[in-house]
Parts: C-alpha cells; sequence; structure tokens
C-alpha cells in the first residue's frame, strides 16, 4: 500500500463511472492532438522560410496576374540578385487530385530557389524540353511516377489554343529539399516550362500570377518591398510586395483562420471537459466525505487530503490526455500515410509539450475546488454526517 | 494521579448551531490512567462523543485544558494536532469507516503512511496487526467480504498498528449483534490487560461498560459519577 496506490484505488472507486469520464478525456485529447497539429500545419508552416525571398503580387489580389513587362523591371532593382516569375496553372491529375501546378522559367526557379535540389542533368532536361515537367519527390513517390514518364494534367483555367483544357507534360527530373523542412514541401507541387505554357495557352501566356525576388542582403526587403509597390503606384499593376513568409501566410489565410477556428473548437471541447471532469470529482468527493473525514482523523492533515484528490485528478486527466495524444500520434500517422504530404499533420514534440500543460491545467482546474471542499471539512461533522 | 495519561481540566464546549451557541460541555474535570480502560455513558446529548472528541484530538475545546501523555493538545494547531493523532492515538468507531476500496491489509497500513517506514515494513507491521486480531487469513479480502464483526477487527487494527498510548472507541459495538459485540470487547479488554493500551470507550450498552475497568457518567454536559466495576 503506497500512497499512490490509494490514490489509484480512490479514482477507480466507482469503475464504470471513472472508465467513462476517462474515455471522454482519451476523446478530447485525441482531437485536441489532431486539431493542434493541423494547426502548426497552417499557421508554422512557412516558419523555415527565411527573409531573402520578396513576393510581388496584384494589389487587388494574388489571382489577379500581373504582366511579364516587369521581369527586367524587377530585375533590374539594386539588390535584388534574380527574378522568377511563376503563373498558377491549376492542375488536376486523374479524376479530380489538385496537384499544385505552377509554369515557371526554369533558369529562374534554379536560381531562386536553391533549396530545390536536382542532379544538374535534370535542370538541363527541364531547361532543355519545352513540354518538361518536374515533381517534388514525394509527389512523385506518391503517384509512382518516373523520369522519363508523360503526365497527363487538366487545366480549369488555362485551355489549349486547340481548346482542349487537357495537357501533356514529360516529367524530365524529380527534385527534393535541401533539408528534413523542405524536403517535407516536395509532396505538393510540380514545375512546368512557362516557355511551353505561354506558346500553347489560348491565353494568360503574357502574365505572371507572382514574381519571386530573391535578394543580395535579407535586411533590405522592407526597403526594396516599399520601392516596388511605389514604383506601381496609380498604374494599371499596382503591386503588393511581401516576404515569402508573410505571402504563405496570407495565402493560407483565404481557407480561413484555421488557427482561429482550431482554437474555439478546443475551447469548447475543454470546456466541456471541465463540467464532465469537474462533476465527476466534485460528486466523487461528496460521496467519500466519511473516508476523508477518516483519512483526517488517522492524522492526514489538510493539505495532504487535498494533495491527494489533486493527485487524483491529475493522473485522471494525465492518463486521459496522454492516452489521447499517443492516439492522435498513432492517427496522425495513418493520415500521412493516406493523404501524404498534402496533409502532413504530425503530432509532434510540440503538441505533446503544449498537450502536457493543457493536462495540468485541466486537472488543477477541474480538481480544486473538490479538493479545497476535501481541504475544508470537519472532521467532526463529516463523521457525525452533517 | 501521578501516571495520568489523560488530564481533562475545567473542560467546556460550546457549539454554534445557527444563531444559538450550545455548550456541550461545562467544567469537565477528569483524569484517565495509563492502562486504564473506562467507559463513557449517559443520555444522548450528554456530551459523551464530544468529549471523546476532544481526548482523541478531533476537536479543541472553548475552554480549560486537555493534556494527553504530558502534551497540551488544546493548544495545539490543526496540522500539529494531525500529526500528534497519527502517532499517539487509535480510533475505533461505530460504523468500522473502512476505506471500501482497500484490503483489510491495505486499511490497516493506512496510519502507517504517514511513517517513515518502506514499504515491506508497513506490511509487515499491518501484517502482525491483523494476526493480533485474529484476521491474518482475511487480510486480502475487502471490507464488503467480510462480516461486521471482522470489519469492526479490521478496524482495531488499523487503530493499534502505530502502537499508541491511547485508543478512543465510540460505540464500537453499536452495530453488532450481542456475540459479535462480545468477541470484540474480549479484544479490547485484551489490548488492554496484555498490551497496556490506554482505551476510552463511549457506550450506551451497559454490557459493553462491564468490560472496562471503570465507568464514568456524563449528564447534561457534566460528570455525573464513575463507578470502579
Amino acid at each position: 500500500m503506497t500512497r499512490s496506490g490509494l490514490v489509484l484505488a480512490n479514482l477507480f472507486h466507482r469503475k464504470t463511472r471513472t472508465w467513462l469520464t476517462l474515455l471522454s478525456v482519451v476523446a478530447a485529447f485525441v482531437l485536441f492532438g489532431l486539431l493542434q497539429s493541423l494547426n502548426q500545419v497552417f499557421s508554422s508552416g512557412s516558419d523555415f522560410i527565411g527573409a531573402t525571398r520578396l513576393v510581388t503580387q496584384s494589389r487587388v489580389s494574388f489571382t489577379s496576374s500581373l504582366p511579364m513587362r516587369m521581369t527586367p523591371e524587377l530585375d533590374a532593382l539594386p539588390g535584388v540578385q534574380r527574378v522568377m516569375y511563376q503563373q498558377w496553372f491549376g492542375g488536376v491529375y486523374q479524376d479530380s487530385t489538385q496537384i499544385f501546378t505552377f509554369a515557371v522559367d526554369p533558369e529562374r526557379l534554379h536560381t531562386v530557389y536553391p533549396e530545390w535540389v536536382m542532379p544538374e542533368q535534370h535542370w538541363e532536361a527541364f531547361r532543355d524540353v519545352r513540354t518538361g515537367m518536374i515533381a517534388g519527390r514525394l509527389l512523385a513517390e506518391r503517384y509512382g511516377w518516373q523520369v522519363g514518364q508523360k503526365i497527363p494534367l487538366r487545366s480549369n483555367i488555362f485551355p489549349q489554343k486547340n481548346g482542349s483544357k487537357a495537357w501533356e507534360f514529360d516529367l524530365v527530373g524529380i527534385f527534393d529539399g535541401q533539408d528534413a523542412e523542405w524536403q517535407r514541401q516536395t509532396g505538393a507541387s510540380v514545375f512546368i516550362n512557362h516557355a511551353y505554357f505561354a506558346e500553347a495557352a489560348q491565353f494568360g501566356g503574357g502574365m505572371a500570377g507572382i514574381f519571386v525576388l530573391r535578394l543580395e542582403d535579407p535586411d533590405m526587403a522592407e526597403s526594396i518591398a516599399r520601392q516596388i509597390d511605389q514604383r506601381y503606384e496609380n498604374s494599371a499593376d499596382e503591386t503588393r510586395t511581401q516576404t515569402e513568409k508573410d505571402f504563405n501566410i496570407g495565402f493560407v489565410k483565404q481557407i480561413g483562420d484555421i488557427g482561429l477556428i482550431v482554437r474555439w473548437i478546443l475551447f469548447a471541447v475543454f470546456f466541456t471537459l471541465l463540467l464532465v471532469v469537474g462533476n465527476t470529482m466534485a460528486q466523487s468527493v461528496r460521496e467519500r466525505i466519511p473516508q476523508l473525514a477518516v483519512l483526517k482523523t488517522l492524522g492526514f492533515t489538510d493539505n495532504a487530503v487535498l494533495g491527494l484528490v489533486l493527485a487524483e485528478t491529475l493522473v485522471l486527466c494525465a492518463l486521459g490526455g496522454l492516452l489521447g495524444l499517443g492516439i492522435a500520434t498513432g492517427l496522425g500517422v495513418l493520415v500521412q500515410q493516406a493523404a501524404g504530404a498534402l496533409l502532413p499533420i504530425a503530432v509532434d514534440w510540440r503538441v505533446w509539450a503544449v498537450g502536457g500543460v493543457a493536462i495540468i491545467v485541466l486537472g488543477l482546474a477541474v480538481g480544486l475546488l473538490p479538493a479545497l471542499r476535501a481541504r475544508r471539512l470537519k472532521i467532526v461533522d463529516a463523521l457525525a454526517g452533517r | 494521579m501521578s501516571d495520568s495519561l489523560v488530564t481533562i481540566r475545567d473542560v467546556s464546549k460550546r457549539y454554534q448551531r445557527g444563531k444559538q451557541s450550545v455548550e456541550v460541555l461545562h467544567g469537565v474535570d477528569l483524569d484517565i490512567p495509563r492502562g486504564d480502560f473506562i467507559a463513557l455513558m449517559g443520555p444522548s446529548g450528554s456530551g459523551k462523543t464530544t468529549l471523546l472528541n476532544l481526548i482523541g484530538g478531533l476537536d479543541s475545546p472553548s475552554g480549560g485544558s486537555v493534556e494527553v501523555d504530558g502534551q497540551r493538545i488544546d493548544q495545539l494547531s490543526a496540522g500539529q494536532l494531525a500529526g500528534w493523532r497519527s502517532r499517539h492515538v487509535g480510533f475505533v468507531f461505530q460504523f468500522y469507516n473502512l476505506l471500501p476500496v482497500l484490503s483489510a491489509q491495505g486499511n490497516v497500513e493506512l496510519p502507517l503512511l504517514l511513517t517513515k517506514m518502506n514499504a515491506a515494513e508497513r506490511a509487515k507491521r499491518a501484517r502482525i496487526a491483523l494476526t493480533l486480531v485474529g484476521l491474518a487469513d482475511r487480510a486480502e479480502h475487502k471490507p464488503r467480504e467480510l462480516s461486521g464483526g471482522q470489519e469492526q477487527r479490521v478496524a482495531i487494527a488499523r487503530a493499534i498498528v502505530t502502537d499508541p498510548a491511547l485508543l478512543v472507541c465510540d460505540e464500537p459495538t453499536g452495530d453488532l449483534d450481542r456475540k459479535t459485540a462480545d468477541e470484540v470487547l474480549t479484544l479490547l479488554q485484551t489490548l488492554n490487560r496484555e498490551h497496556g493500551k490506554t482505551i476510552v470507550m463511549v457506550t450506551h450498552d451497559p454490557k459493553a461498560a462491564e468490560y472496562a475497568n471503570r465507568t464514568v457518567h456524563l449528564d447534561k454536559g457534566s460528570l455525573a459519577a464513575a463507578g470502579a466495576h
């Protein structure tokens, strides 16, 4: 018989009720683990991106294109190392799988994004083959694509000059990321040759969705961005220039403020959990008032009894929370296997760390009132049933 | 008395019941010698349990002094009193008050959790106490698997496991049939005579009181009379 044994024995003095409460805690933490990791995917997916690149888009929206003639103008700006233009192609593979397809200049892509790595002969092939396409490693693995294969894509935006929306590209290279973060990004994108796109598309050939500027010095980002936007102010093509990281965050926010949605869902879940577990613990203490009085009679101090009750709630929340996070981790792996890098949910150490804090806060929040009640009870009154 | 374990002087106890202040005990003087076995008797509301609670350090007097084994327990704080109880007093209740989630062994070990003994020592001590009350073979049984008499024996084992000088018993046979009550009282008598435990027992039952060395009567909060058996 130990103190921890006493805590566990008391916790399970009503087994069915405790198991049901435990299940609700587990369910809440499964949801917490998955939503929190989803939130991370959306909110901190750009953390690894440095400030060495600026993105210039139309001031109206990134869905409005800018004229290609801006390329040499941006290239000529002091502090700009190289400019890359890209056009959103909107590729759909097979039945309805959306593939993030961008029409780019191969040579400019190679210069502006050194983070994408690929054998040099593949870069050359991408440059030389007009129908060439390169795909991220994870994406290629997902669909079993091999270099040399023809990849059919349908564009819902750009028909060919012959009116067909069906395009066919030659896969000439498979690129990877320079490090783990960039490698994770290779599950979503493919690049096609802009020259071919411009030549074959019915319209849009002279336009670019965005310009990506690689800078010589990240400290100049703010002044260059201001300079660009001032230059095109009051023109037909007003621009909005921001760091690549801000651009990505803004892109995600087009879907909605995922972080806010997740926070509200979690708030609702934990508020409900607070009531469920709080009620269970309050009931449990109410039922055991004579037993708690006996503990005090035997010499357990008020604080020791408070500690025992708090320990019960903490153990309940810890068991449920850890089990829930464990299940969420497993489910995250399954989701990743099923959806690939398109939804890179990972219940990683950051989720576990936040989960750990949530377990402690929840345990203290639901346990404090019953524990204080147990602490306050007077032996003589409790034994007399008053 | 020179070897008095419990010395009570001019003790009074008032309770607040709503707006009313009720004096349950007033001007009580009592000496209980070490190794004595006394029965506290009296009608309902006479203050027996209140006096027992004061002797056991479960409550503090409104006035007067309570000294047990040379220690003024009426001057101790709640925390000090808890520590004092764990070392010096064993409690036996009418309804046993065992923890239903623990085995007999677990219940008896409970007071030892407050000592510095390791788990093996605690288990050994609890086993000895259970053997003393004749329940070594029921150590792993939960209270609901025991009869009323057996539950009370477990409660007695729990009371003596820390080897306290004083046992306070509140109607220990109030919930038992005659035969079982006699067995429990015989056990208490043995603890008193063979192990030197000082016992203060509240009872309504004159037959139970006969097991004590003497009886102290309380009436309306005052000591009425004392008599030896």
